[in-house]
C-alpha cells in the first residue's frame, strides 16, 4: 500500500490531539505502520496548530510536506484555506463550518478572508460540515471533533470496529455515549451542496 | 507475543527509562521535554519529581547517581543552560549508577526564546551524546545511554528535538531491568572535586572519550551502514535521517545513533566507500566541522541551513533533479498564539496597558502579553530575567528610569530563578516593582505542579510554599496579594507601589482558567440593543469578543469562559450573563 497522507489543523484548545490519537490507535490496530506528529507548547495557546498522519507499509518521515496530503480535516475555515497547498490536486478537504478570528482580525488589522470554501470548492473535493451544530444537538459541544473524525472515516482504509474501540479508550467515561453518537453521526452525514 | 503500541517519543525515553531500572528522576517542565516526566509518573518503580529549577534536577540526578542508582534528568535545551554547571562537573566526576540527562532541542522554534545545539554544549561539558531517530530508538537509545554511562564512567547526554519528542510511532516493549543497588564506598578522589582531585579526573575523562570514541565504530546498534548507490553517501543521525530516507532512497547512508563521540573509524570507512559525501544535520555543523578537521572532503552548510527544521523537500531540492511542484499558497491572515479566554493576565494586562507601563517579561504564557492588542511586554531573555533586568535598567538609568515600568514574572518561574534576582534587588537597594502573576500552575507547559500549588508531580499533598512569605523573607516590606480580576485594586496600587522608593511586590493571585474546575459554568453575552459600539471590552483583545463590520460586539458561545473582564468594562451594562448554560455542561 502506498503511504497515505492525512493532516488535522486547526486552532489550539479545538481538541486536535484527542483526534490525532483515536486516528494513531485505529490505525495501529488495523495492523499498519503509523507516525504521527503534533504540537504542544506555546502554538497550542489559539495558535494555528497542524498535526500529521502518516500510514503505510512502513513510514520514515513523521511530517506531510506541501502538495503530498490525500486527506486535509481542517476545523476551522482559515485554518483549512492555510493548509490548502499542502493537499493533493485531487485531495479530500473536510472543513468544519467554524469561523474563529485571529487577533489580527479581532483588532481589524487584517480582514477575514470571504468565501473560503467557495474559493477551495474549485480545487478540492470538499466535504463542508457543521459539526457544531450537530455537536449542539446532542447536547455537548466538545464531540464535534468525533463528528468530524465520523465524516472522515469514509475515507480511510479503517473499519468501524477500530474507530469504536479507540473512541472508548480515549474519551472520558462519562462523556462516552455522547461520543458514540457523535461518530455515528459523522459517518450518516450527506453534505447537500447548495 | 511482544506488545506494540503507538507511543510518543517523550513517552518512549518514559518508556526507556523504566526498562533501563531508573530509580530517580528529576525535571522542570519545558517544551519539548515535559512529557517524558508525565509519562514517567505512570510507573512506580520510578521516583519521579517536579524540580524547581533544571539546576536542581540534574543535581538531584547526580547525587542518586552517586547513591549507587541508575538515575534521569531531563530538560529543554535551554534548561540544560541553567544546568551547565553541574554538567560540567558530572563529566569530572563520572557516575556510580548510571546518569542519563535528556535534552531536547527545538529546531524551529516551536516554543523556546532560542535555537541552540545540544551538541555543541555537550562536547564543551566532556559529556558522550547519543541521538534517536524515532520512538523505537528514543526508547531504545536510554538503556543504551545507561550502558555507556556506566561502561565508561559518565554521564551521557540523550538529545532529542521537538518533531522526535512530540512525533508518535510504534515501539515494542520490554521488561524492565532490575540492575543491583551499588553499594557507596567513600571515594574523595573522584566524588569531592577540589582542584588537587580534578586535576586528576581531568585525564581520566579525556582517556575514557578516546576509549569510548575507539569503541563507538563498532558500536552497531547505535550506528546504521545502508549501503545502496555509492555515487552519494549522507552521513545523518535523529530525525533529519528520516527525511533522507525519504528523498533519497536509494543513497548510500550512514546513520549515526552516537554524536559525541563521532565514531572516527567508521565515517573515515564510509568516506572513502562513496563519490561525494554530504553530512545532513539541522542546527550546527557539529558532524560537519569535525568531519572537515580530519581532513575529509565532504559538504554541508553550503547546501543546507543553519537554522530551522529540514524536510525531505528540502533534500531533494538540494540533492536531486526532482523538482517539488508545489501549490500557491493562500494569503491567510496570520494566528499567533494569544492568552486564552477567560485567561487571568489579561485581567492584569488590561490595567498596564491603561497606565502605559512597560513590562521587563519573562518565559510563561505571560509573554503572549508582548503582542497587540496588549503590548505590555517589552523584554524577554530566559526564565527569571525579568526581575534582574529591570534591575539593571534602574542601575543604568537611575529611579525615575523605571517609575513606569515593572517585572513581570509567573509563580513557577518565581521559584525556577526569579527569587535570586529578587534578593539582589533588595540586597543592592532597588527601587523597582516586581508583579508577580500567580495562576496556581506553570501553564504554558501544560499545568504542571510547582512550589507554591503544594501538590507533587504524583499527586501527593505537600508543602506549599507561600510566595508572598518567602518575599517578605528576603525583606520586601512592601508585598500585596490582589485578585488577578480586581482590576480597580490593581490599578491603585501600581501607582503606589511605583511611587515607592524600595522594592515592592504585588502578587495578582488568580488560577490558570484551564485547571479544572475552573472555568466557571456561566458566560456572557452582549444585548444588542443596549450596546453603544464603544469597543472598550474589545480593548484587552479577548479572542471570545468579535464585532461587526458597524462595531456591534458579540460574545462566542464556544469560546468564553465567564471570567467578566468585559462585564466589569462596559460602562452601559449591555454584557449580561447567559442564562442558559445548558450545553456546556
Amino acid at each position: 500500500m502506498e503511504i497515505k497522507n492525512v493532516m488535522i489543523v486547526g486552532v489550539g484548545g479545538q481538541g486536535t490531539l484527542l483526534t490525532s490519537r483515536i486516528l494513531g490507535g485505529a490505525i495501529l490496530d488495523s495492523g499498519f505502520d503509523v507516525k504521527l506528529s503534533e504540537v504542544h507548547g506555546m502554538a497550542q495557546r489559539g495558535g494555528s496548530v497542524v498535526t500529521f498522519v502518516r500510514y503505510g507499509k512502513k513510514v520514515y518521515e513523521p511530517i506531510v510536506e506541501e502538495g503530498q496530503a490525500d486527506i486535509l480535516i481542517a476545523f476551522e475555515k482559515l485554518e483549512a484555506l492555510r493548509y490548502a497547498h499542502f493537499l493533493k490536486k485531487d485531495g479530500i478537504m473536510i472543513v468544519n463550518d467554524q469561523r474563529i478570528d485571529p487577533m489580527p482580525v479581532v483588532i481589524k488589522k487584517e480582514k477575514y478572508p470571504e468565501n473560503i470554501v467557495q474559493k477551495l470548492r474549485d480545487d478540492f473535493n470538499l466535504i463542508l460540515v457543521d459539526a457544531l451544530n450537530e455537536a449542539r444537538k446532542i447536547g455537548n459541544l466538545k464531540v464535534f471533533n468525533v463528528i468530524i473524525l465520523g465524516v472522515m472515516s469514509k475515507y480511510m482504509d479503517i473499519s468501524d470496529e477500530m474507530w469504536i474501540k479507540q473512541i472508548k479508550e480515549n474519551v472520558p467515561e462519562y462523556s462516552l455515549e455522547d461520543n458514540l453518537v457523535a461518530f455515528q453521526i459523522g459517518k450518516d452525514f450527506r453534505e447537500e451542496i447548495i | 507475543m511482544i506488545e506494540k503500541k503507538i507511543m510518543l517519543g517523550n513517552e518512549a525515553i518514559a518508556r526507556g527509562a523504566y526498562e533501563a531500572g531508573v530509580r530517580v528522576s528529576s525535571a522542570y517542565p519545558g517544551t519539548p521535554s515535559t512529557e517524558i516526566s508525565e509519562y514517567l509518573e505512570e510507573y512506580n518503580e520510578v521516583y519521579v519529581e517536579w524540580a524547581p529549577n533544571e539546576k536542581v534536577a540534574l543535581e538531584v540526578a547526580i547525587g542518586a547517581s552517586m547513591s549507587g542508582v541508575r538515575s534521569l534528568a531531563s530538560m529543554k535545551h535551554v534548561g540544560l543552560n541553567v544546568a551547565a554547571d553541574p554538567l560540567f562537573t558530572a563529566s569530572f566526576i563520572g557516575v556510580t549508577g548510571g546518569l542519563v540527562v535528556v535534552v531536547a532541542d527545538d529546531p524551529g522554534l516551536y516554543s523556546s526564546q532560542n535555537e541552540q545545539d545540544t551538541r555543541s554544549i555537550a562536547i564543551a561539558a566532556k559529556v558522550p551524546v547519543l541521538e534517536p531517530s524515532d520512538s523505537q530508538e528514543a526508547k531504545d537509545f536510554v538503556r543504551y545511554a545507561f550502558e555507556i554511562s556506566e561502561e565508561y564512567d559518565t554521564p551521557v547526554i540523550l538529545r532529542t528535538t521537538t518533531r522526535l519528542s512530540h512525533s508518535q510511532g510504534v515501539v515494542e516493549l520490554a521488561d524492565r531491568l532490575e540492575p543491583e543497588i551499588i553499594e557507596y564506598v567513600r571515594n574523595p578522589q573522584k566524588n569531592v572535586m577540589v582542584p588537587a582531585n580534578a586535576s586528576k579526573r581531568h585525564p581520566i575523562v579525556e582517556e575514557n572519550l578516546i576509549r569510548l570514541q575507539d569503541d563507538s565504530s563498532t558500536m552497531n546498534h547505535l550506528n546504521r551502514l545502508e549501503i545502496e548507490d555509492k555515487s552519494i553517501g549522507i552521513i545523518t543521525s535523529g530525525i533529519p535521517y528520516q527525511y533522507v530516507k525519504e528523498a533519497m532512497p536509494n543513497a548510500s547512508i550512514l546513520k549515526l545513533g552516537i554524536l559525541n563521540p563521532l565514531p572516527k573509524k567508521l565515517i573515515e570507512e564510509f568516506s572513502q566507500s562513496v563519490d561525494r559525501l554530504v553530512i545532513i544535520e539541522e542546527l550546527d555543523p557539529v558532524i560537519e566541522s569535525q568531519v572537515k578537521s580530519w581532513g575529509i572532503k565532504c559538504e554541508g552548510k553550503e547546501l543546507f541551513s543553519l537554522l530551522y527544521e529540514y524536510s525531505a523537500n528540502m533534500i531533494k531540492d538540494a540533492l536531486t533533479e526532482e523538482k517539488v511542484e508545489i501549490r500557491t499558497k493562500e494569503e491567510a491572515p496570520v494566528r499567533p498564539p494569544i492568552l486564552c479566554p477567560g485567561c487571568p493576565h489579561r485581567s492584569v494586562y488590561s490595567v498596564l496597558n491603561k497606565l502605559k507601563i512597560h513590562g521587563a517579561g519573562d518565559i510563561g504564557c505571560y509573554t503572549l502579553g508582548a503582542s497587540e492588542p496588549l503590548n505590555v511586554i517589552d523584554s524577554t531573555i530566559c526564565m527569571g530575567a525579568s526581575i534582574s533586568s529591570l534591575h539593571g535598567m534602574e542601575k543604568a538609568r537611575g529611579r525615575d528610569y523605571i517609575k513606569n515600568w515593572v517585572a513581570i514574572i509567573g509563580d513557577s518561574t518565581f521559584f525556577h530563578t526569579g527569587i535570586n534576582s529578587l534578593i539582589n534587588m533588595v540586597y543592592n537597594q532597588s527601587s523597582g516593582t516586581v508583579l508577580i502573576l500567580d495562576n496556581s500552575t506553570t501553564a504554558m507547559t501544560g499545568h504542571q505542579d510547582n512550589p507554591s500549588t503544594g501538590v507533587t508531580l504524583r499527586g501527593d499533598i505537600s508543602t506549599s510554599i507561600d510566595i508572598k512569605k518567602i518575599c517578605e523573607g528576603i525583606g520586601v516590606r512592601s508585598v500585596r496579594e490582589i485578585s488577578s480580576f480586581d482590576t480597580k485594586e490593581l490599578e491603585k496600587a501600581l501607582k503606589e507601589e511605583l511611587e515607592k522608593d524600595e522594592v515592592s511586590v504585588i502578587i495578582a493571585k488568580s488560577p490558570c482558567v484551564l485547571l479544572k474546575g475552573v472555568a466557571i459554568k456561566s458566560q456572557y453575552f452582549v444585548d444588542k440593543e443596549v450596546c453603544r459600539k464603544c469597543g472598550l471590552c474589545m480593548k484587552p483583545g479577548c479572542p471570545a469578543i468579535t464585532s461587526d463590520d458597524e462595531g456591534l460586539t458579540e460574545i462566542n458561545d464556544t469560546m468564553c469562559n465567564g471570567c467578566g473582564l468585559c462585564y466589569s468594562r462596559c460602562p452601559f451594562d449591555a454584557i449580561k450573563l447567559t442564562k442558559s448554560v445548558i450545553d456546556r455542561l
